[in-house]
């Protein structure tokens, strides 16, 4: 059954989208991460243009992190202070973000840019943690190993403006978490993703958080970032369609229910080996279509539609 | 759609209601069965039937236009191993959709001279762009504007068949693709004898959202940003829905 979307001005199956949300959804659940570094390029193969499917994504979020984050809150699994930093950051990122992603449409190179962010970021993010985790599975099947400390104290850790964050029992300098929350808001309004890719390892490894609180950190900083571009990409350039945001949350809600709960009964090692994998998956891909002959050189572009 | 264009598409509407009654002086009378394409949520193409009837022998010739645009045609090069947009050219007022249809082949109704003086057939648009360009780039650039429509359905690289029913009565079928821009389309009817037009007329065909689908795009223009609000608080009120079944899980 086809539907019309207003914004993105074509018609799509509306089972395609339901069932491309709630796999993203679920993915999304497992992992405390949006998903939208998933849902963005999977709508544009499915013919959204690149501005409508990154906005659209980043709505998406805010509907599918707050079905997520709620799920955590309810087992106390949210960092509410640490949020509050990261979002501080976030929302200067974001509107950073926007700006730039407007620049890069008028002079066509949004598709190129956001692709290239989307491989750097997959394949470096993706080696890193594959090694990390086989190297934490490898520990743990040898008895007797020695155990690791709460976190390992950084330089950076040391930068002034230090805040005391007690539900991750950190005691580190505010300036780390909200240059974190700057970077996602600049990728999540680029690339209309949430950044829970970035932010799960960097809140792991950067951070020193305690695993348990970052998925739910993570998701309630998403929501108000995905909020704020969302907002930001309607007002700016007009390229958020409400009604693909609904139909992909429609299957998203209810596959990151299941997804959370699912997730639970994994292993935190796994879980990363897992997530690193589907990450380079995604990266790989991408890279490879970078460098394919286009089928057709030469791309047309209506100005003032999409 | 704005507003403002909605407004135009009314006018062009009681424009075109009103056509048929001056046509009695003219030797070629045409109309569509529906002169408004809704594009509704179901909306997945659709073909409006043209008829009409001709004053004495002649044979008729359709072109359809969809409204103009600017269009951006971009080129890709290989820089370091990556298909890059190096170069790009603006044309302006484009038509955004090009079909035409004739009762026998283009070649034997019309010199080629005519058709390219009324700029009928995509190889006879006049496409302006924004900037001079070299004849070469031009032509180059007008090449994979046209390939690209064509290829989208937008522009129909054949001509429809235009069939005469008796002498004097002819119908045609314009096909409207899922994907066509909203806005007015002119259809033009000519008829031609002996390699000459000798009469004409232009009815208009709106393509316009209605429905939701014309609210949400309406309310997205006009408050953009409350709509911006909306979509948010509507995505959220959804999570939070969806979070309730499971909430003793």
């Amino acid at each position: 059954m086809d539907i019309y979307l207003p914004i993105a001005a074509l018609s799509v199956d509306v089972f395609v989208l339901l069932g491309l949300g709630g796999a993203v959804g679920f993915l999304s659940g497992i992992f405390g991460v949006g998903g939208g570094f998933l849902l963005t390029p999977l709508l544009i193969f499915i013919g959204i243009p690149p501005a409508v499917a990154v906005a659209s994504s980043a709505n998406q979020l805010v509907g599918a992190s707050v079905s997520g984050a709620i799920a955590h809150w309810r087992r106390g699994n949210v960092d509410f202070q640490m949020g509050f930093v990261l979002l501080i950051g976030g929302f200067l990122g974001s509107g950073f973000g926007v700006w730039l992603f407007a620049v890069l449409r008028r002079i066509g190179q949004v598709e190129l840019v956001v692709s290239m962010l989307y491989v750097a970021l997959l394949g470096v993010l993706g080696t890193l943690m594959l090694i990390e985790s086989t190297r934490a599975i490898l520990r743990q099947r040898r008895p007797g190993g020695t155990r690791r400390k709460l976190h390992t104290h950084m330089w950076i850790h040391g930068m002034p403006l230090k805040m005391r964050f007690r539900r991750s029992k950190l005691y580190i300098s505010a300036i780390v978490p909200v240059g974190l929350g700057f970077l996602i808001g600049m990728l999540s309004a680029i690339m209309g993703v949430g950044g829970g890719f970035v932010m799960v390892p960097a809140m792991i490894y950067m951070l020193g958080m305690p695993t348990a609180v970052v998925p739910g950190t993570s998701l309630l900083q998403i929501i108000f970032v995905a909020a704020n571009v969302t907002i930001l990409q309607a007002a700016g350039n007009g390229t958020v369609d409400a009604v693909l945001t609904m139909i992909l949350l429609a299957g998203g809600v209810i596959g990151a229910q299941l997804g959370t709960r699912f997730g639970a009964k994994l292993r935190g090692e796994q879980l990363r080996a897992l997530l690193a994998l589907l990450v380079l998956a995604v990266a790989v891909k991408l890279a490879r279509d970078l460098g394919v002959r286009p089928e057709d050189l030469y791309s047309v572009v209506m100005e003032g539609g999409q | 759609m704005s507003p403002g264009i909605r407004r135009v598409a009314l006018a062009g509407l009681l424009a075109a209601l009103a056509a048929p009654l001056g046509a009695h002086a003219q030797s070629v009378v045409a109309d569509l069965t529906s002169h408004l394409v809704a594009i509704t949520t179901g909306f997945n193409g659709t073909s409006v039937v043209l008829f009409g009837a001709t004053e004495g022998a002649g044979d008729v010739l359709v072109v359809v236009q969809g409204p103009a645009r600017d269009m951006i045609v971009r080129h890709k090069s290989k820089v370091a191993a990556v298909w890059v947009n190096t170069r790009q050219v603006t044309f302006t007022a484009v038509p955004s959709f090009y079909a035409i249809a004739s009762s026998k082949p283009l070649a034997e109704i019309a010199p080629s001279g005519l058709l390219q003086l009324q700029q009928i057939g995509l190889d006879n648009l006049h496409l302006t762009t924004d900037r001079p360009l070299p004849a070469a780039d031009a032509a180059e650039f007008r090449t994979a504007l046209v390939r690209n429509q064509e290829r989208d359905g937008l522009y129909l690289p054949e001509a429809g068949q235009v069939t005469f029913l008796g002498n004097r009565l002819f119908r045609t079928t314009i096909g409207i693709p899922a994907n066509v821009p909203t806005g007015i389309y002119l259809v033009q009817v000519f008829l031609l004898r002996n390699n000459a037009v000798v009469s004409g007329q232009t009815v208009p065909l709106v393509v316009s959202e209605l429905g939701v689908d014309a609210e949400v795009h309406d309310f997205a223009d006009r408050y953009a940003f409350a709509y911006g609000v909306a979509a948010v608080a509507l995505a959220a009120l959804a999570g939070w829905l969806a979070s309730l079944p499971f909430r003793n899980a």
